[in-house]
């Protein structure tokens, strides 16, 4: 049984030419982990955070967002915090934004312990300690007492990350987590998530723009585009064999992680607003394969194809060695 | 910012920095009176009319007794000795006598402070829970009919003056209704605080629309600050995240706009007193201006400025509690 089950989960806001989120399916098992990859505001985020019944302000919901059974979709106070403080945690991109500067370290690590599970200080301290020292911290007693601001970006994130397993979670929700810190950081951090999924058999659902370290670091990935999953496989097949014309996209404008470096190919044009709307494909306006009164029908939708799933209306012809020329050392480029 | 420039080094080294900015603060604070005090002094004997002519009201002197008055109050001295003589006394803690009321004007003043104490007490109390009250309810119902109410209460109210206000409270609950005294101090604890009742509402009115915008705005602030969305997003009830990060994050711009109301208000007590017939402060500046009392102006003005001077000093030695990332160095601020 899935961990975290999302089913056609649409979410719209008023006055918003298209919805934040378009039937989105995605499943995290435990012991899994899993890439959501896409451009800024492409709805990663609103899908992350739907996993903890954190849905915009005054947004339509439709479809089911289920963790360990529990539909959070319109679910009851009680009901979210059962799942916050016990099932689920996430990790957010900031770190020094996402703790409070006034606070110390101690009283943000034990918050939820003592005022949700009623922990004494003493017993709270202790248990926040264990975690720091979990999550690689070298001196956890001194760290409890000191404030946000006394500490660098990676062992603030390493803060958030023992705050999350607080309530010994089943699932972690990682968002951007390693976007904000340096490069040797953002390894250590990485490494770290990797470990503690092992560990406690953790499901990760990893949030990320950057599809290469998805594809070396997770089993399956997600593509969103516009508010859609356009895409879904195993890391390796979508390495190997992206279908859908944007993934392909994706991978032929970032750097490879091995071999030569060649010219990047940037996608055309610019990821469509919450204020524009498409009535056919949301790539198509930037898709080079895109097809004149085929692309511009309803949206596609996500059907099986090879050993993924893809939301495109050319899917059937357009086969890998086809999106093989998006490559940057193809001809035109 | 990088997190290095801003540590305030926890080890060696605080001690002797502290004691170094409480002396620096001294200093200044002790500058800025003397140079008040200048001020004060010497616009006095700028203004027209002669305290000569006051103290031989209702007679006609001759040129000799004239010069006789001169003499014993100083008036023929240089303007510099005139200040030096004064000064010397004010620092033994003689502010001189009251032609007014022949006595010392420490007396005067002394008998009249608690009248102005109370009235500015209970004010202040108003003002911080009418003024906080008001702002959170604003921010968390922002957009209702409660948040317009507001808002339209805090433009009504930071455009009534405060002698207005004294004005129609008077004349509604104090004469029409009958509810409350209106005129004079009142004797004994509870009359005293019957007849402050008025005069504390029309004092606290503009002050309390402004510390409601205050309040509000920085509620709205935080609100949307990310680490109120990690704290719901752990499972922290919505009441403990308003009142633990949303409020008290937001106390700093609450705190510091009331420290600098402070000096607006003990402005305003003269209205207020006045329009009320108190006997305080306020009202014995606006006597002591319009008889020339120039010893007792002197005083207040004096008084005022030190009151001002000591409660900004107060908030900054209290702020580092408030926000710790503001380091108890005075020069940083």
């Amino acid at each position: 049984m899935a961990l975290l089950d999302i089913d056609a989960l649409s979410v719209t806001l008023p006055g918003m030419a298209r919805p934040i989120l378009d039937r989105i399916e995605l499943t995290v098992a435990a012991g899994e982990t899993v890439a959501l990859v896409g451009e800024s505001g492409s709805g990663k985020s609103v899908t992350a955070r739907a996993a903890l019944g954190l849905f915009p302000a005054g947004a339509d919901l439709a479809g089911r967002v289920r963790v360990e059974d529990i539909d959070l979709v319109g679910a009851d106070a009680a009901r979210l915090r059962e799942v916050r403080t016990g099932i689920a945690a996430m990790i957010f991109q900031d770190p020094r934004a996402g703790i409070s500067p006034v606070r110390r370290i101690g009283d943000f690590l034990t918050e939820a312990l003592r005022l949700v599970g009623g922990w004494s200080r003493a017993r709270a301290d202790a248990r926040a300690a264990e975690l720091l020292a979990a999550v690689g911290l070298p001196d956890p007693e001194r760290h409890l007492r000191q404030f946000p601001h006394e500490m660098s970006g990676g062992m603030l994130q390493r803060v958030m990350i023992a705050a999350a397993l607080c309530g010994e979670p089943r699932l972690l929700l990682c968002d951007e987590p390693t976007t904000a810190l340096d490069v040797a950081t953002q390894a250590e951090i990485l490494a770290l998530l990797g470990r503690l999924r092992r560990e406690r058999d953790l499901g990760l659902l990893l949030i990320t723009h950057d599809i290469e370290l998805a594809a070396a670091s997770c089993d399956r990935i997600y593509v969103m585009y516009a508010g859609r999953i356009v895409e879904t496989a195993t890391a390796d097949e979508l390495f190997a064999r992206p279908r859908h014309p944007y993934t392909a996209g994706l991978l032929g404008s970032s750097p490879p992680q091995e071999g030569p470096l060649t010219r990047l190919a940037p996608i055309p044009g610019a990821p469509m607003s919450l204020l524009e709307s498409a009535t056919g494909c949301a790539f198509a306006p930037r898709c080079r394969f895109a097809e004149p009164g085929r692309c511009d029908q309803a949206p596609p939708v996500l059907e099986p194809h090879g050993a993924g799933r893809v939301a495109c209306h050319r899917a059937d012809e357009l086969e890998p060695p086809v999106l093989a020329h998006l490559a940057p050392d193809s001809e035109d480029r | 910012m990088p997190a290095a420039t801003r540590r305030s080094g926890g080890r060696g080294g605080r001690g002797p920095a502290l004691a170094l900015a409480a002396l620096r603060r001294l200093a200044g604070m002790a500058t800025t009176l003397l140079v008040t005090s200048f001020l004060v002094f010497s616009s006095l004997y700028l203004a027209p009319g002669d305290p000569v002519s006051f103290l031989v009201k209702g007679r006609s002197p001759s040129p000799q007794e004239l010069d006789t008055i001169r003499e014993q109050y100083g008036f023929n001295d240089p303007f510099p000795v005139r200040y030096w003589h004064w000064l010397e006394g004010v620092l033994q803690g003689d502010f001189g006598r009251s032609y007014l009321f022949h006595q010392g004007v420490g007396d005067v003043v002394w008998s009249r402070l608690p009248a102005s104490l109370l009235l500015i007490g209970v004010s202040m109390l108003l003002i911080a829970v009418f003024g906080v009250g008001a702002g959170i309810v604003g921010a968390l119902r922002r957009g209702t009919w409660a948040d317009s109410t507001v808002l339209l209460m805090v433009t009504v109210g930071a455009a009534v003056p405060s002698f207005v206000a004294a004005i129609l409270l008077r004349s509604v609950f104090g004469v029409q209704l009958g509810w409350f005294p209106t005129f004079g101090n009142g004797e004994g604890a509870l009359d005293r605080l019957h007849h402050v009742v008025l005069p504390a509402i029309a004092l606290s009115v503009t002050f309390t629309a402004l510390v409601t915008r205050v309040t509000r705005t920085a509620m709205l602030d935080e609100l949307r600050r990310e680490h109120v969305e990690v704290a719901l997003s752990r499972g922290i009830p919505r009441r403990s995240v308003i009142r633990r990060h949303v409020l008290r994050n937001a106390l700093g711009p609450i705190v510091t706009v009331s420290a600098l109301l402070v000096s607006g208000m003990l402005v305003s007590t003269a209205l207020v007193e006045t329009a009320f017939g108190m006997a305080g402060v306020g009202s014995l500046l606006v006597q002591a201006v319009s008889q020339q009392d120039f010893q007792v102006v002197q005083a207040i003005v004096l008084l005022v400025v030190a009151a001002f001077v000591l409660i900004n000093a107060l908030v900054d030695l209290l702020y580092p509690l408030i926000d710790p990332r503001v380091a108890a160095q005075g020069s940083a601020r």
